[in-house]
């Protein structure tokens, strides 16, 4: 039961107290380059998600089979780690091209940006710097996935409103995109105290 | 003279930051501490000057298909050099920013200048690139932080600059800070580009 709980946890800390956008600010190039397009957004979001669990699984196979065992884990782990996600993003990105075409077209194009996008490499430290066990592990990239592609949406869902708005001239461009996500943050701060 | 162009060329008019507009994550996330931002810009500018010098030395050999792998394993191995360096010699600052130190190796500015600048240059050229940008990354983001650590914590690099009676704003040195500091930066720089376009 209390591991039960220690899921819980470990789920909602990474989804909403730490959110790995407005609180840790990993994956900002995707975040703030592909929000100003709702759909975009969402093609985003699921193929995070999936590469995300992908990848938390065979880095946790990858560390503790053997780069624990042979004592290689401070110097060998970014280079592991990088190589194993980048061929894995280009596996994916093949076999959805044979296997569904229609998956392929609606997150195709996303998966190459993520193979360079520092939030999915994060997970796999973070995982690593906490020594979670498989199951946590798991459950620690769902939840950091859901918590990018929640403020995907809530940033997207913001900019598409203030397209029709009037802004002061200072702000226009990218500028506001920067400001709502620091008052988006502020709001968020307000879970801090949930988690200890 | 043209040396001093290709260095210059990172400090100001191609900012890797504040023009480019690349590799923001370690820039919001470290500039809460003067020490953290200065740690970040050692570790920045030895893998960023290393990568482009041995990028450049090796190009002759690199096969144009893979080149992008080869980029990314030698920029691993600079960012674990430097990462066991910085554990070894400054451990409070790097439990600190551990993470974002590592993520380095993923950062877009490095991965980029090697592919635009190194892979085309000369070393020594490529050296002078390397030591430009590292500047131009560095005074940005220790700016930012010296902001948030005089208005979050009344000092700078630890040392207590404010007087005693000073109300830290604790916001500043807390995450959504970042982005409001960043935005407001960006935003001045937008407009005065504009202002300028306008002019002419």
């Amino acid at each position: 039961m209390t591991y039960l709980t220690g899921l819980l946890k470990i789920f909602i800390a990474s989804m909403v107290v730490n959110n790995i956008i407005l609180m840790q600010f990993l994956g900002l190039c995707s975040y703030i380059g592909l929000t100003d397009n709702m759909s975009a957004s969402i093609g985003m979001g699921y193929a995070v998600t999936f590469v995300t669990v992908l990848a938390a699984i065979v880095t946790w196979i990858i560390d503790h089979w053997i780069l624990i065992p042979f004592h290689l884990q401070p110097f060998l782990q970014i280079v592991s780690f990088i190589l194993v996600i980048g061929s894995l993003v280009g596996l994916v990105e093949i076999y959805l091209k044979k296997m569904s075409p229609n998956l392929y077209k609606a997150m195709g194009i996303y998966l190459p940006l993520i193979a360079t996008n520092c939030l999915i490499l994060g997970v796999t430290f973070v995982i690593s710097m906490h020594r979670l066990d498989f199951i946590q592990s798991i459950v620690e990239a769902i939840g950091t996935a859901l918590g990018y592609f929640m403020a995907m949406l809530i940033l997207a869902g913001i900019r598409e409103r203030l397209r029709n708005s009037e802004l002061p001239e200072f702000f226009q461009g990218k500028s506001i995109a920067y400001i709502i996500s620091g008052i988006a943050a502020l709001a968020f701060m307000g879970f801090q105290g949930m988690i200890k | 003279m043209k040396k001093l162009k290709i260095i210059w060329n990172g400090i100001v008019p191609s900012n890797p930051v504040l023009i480019l507009a690349i590799g923001l994550c370690s820039v919001v996330a470290v500039t809460n501490f003067v020490q953290n931002a200065l740690l970040m810009s050692f570790v920045f500018s030895f893998v960023l000057i290393l990568s482009e010098v041995i990028v450049s030395a090796i190009r002759k050999w690199v096969p144009d298909e893979i080149r992008v792998p080869i980029f990314v394993v030698v920029i691993a191995t600079f960012t674990t050099i430097a990462a066991l360096l910085s554990h070894a010699y400054f451990p409070a600052v790097y439990d600190a920013i551990k993470l974002y130190i590592l993520l380095v190796v993923v950062n877009c500015i490095i991965i980029g200048r090697a592919e635009a600048f190194a892979y085309k240059n000369g070393i020594f050229d490529s050296l002078l690139d390397g030591i430009g940008m590292s500047i131009g990354y560095s005074w940005v983001i220790v700016a930012i932080a010296v902001i948030r650590e005089l208005f979050g914590n009344g000092t700078i690099a630890g040392l207590r600059v404010m007087p005693q009676a000073f109300q830290p704003a604790l916001v500043m040195i807390l995450p959504p800070a970042g982005f409001l500091v960043l935005g407001v930066l960006v935003g001045w720089l937008e407009w005065s580009l504009r202002k300028r376009e306008a002019k002419k």
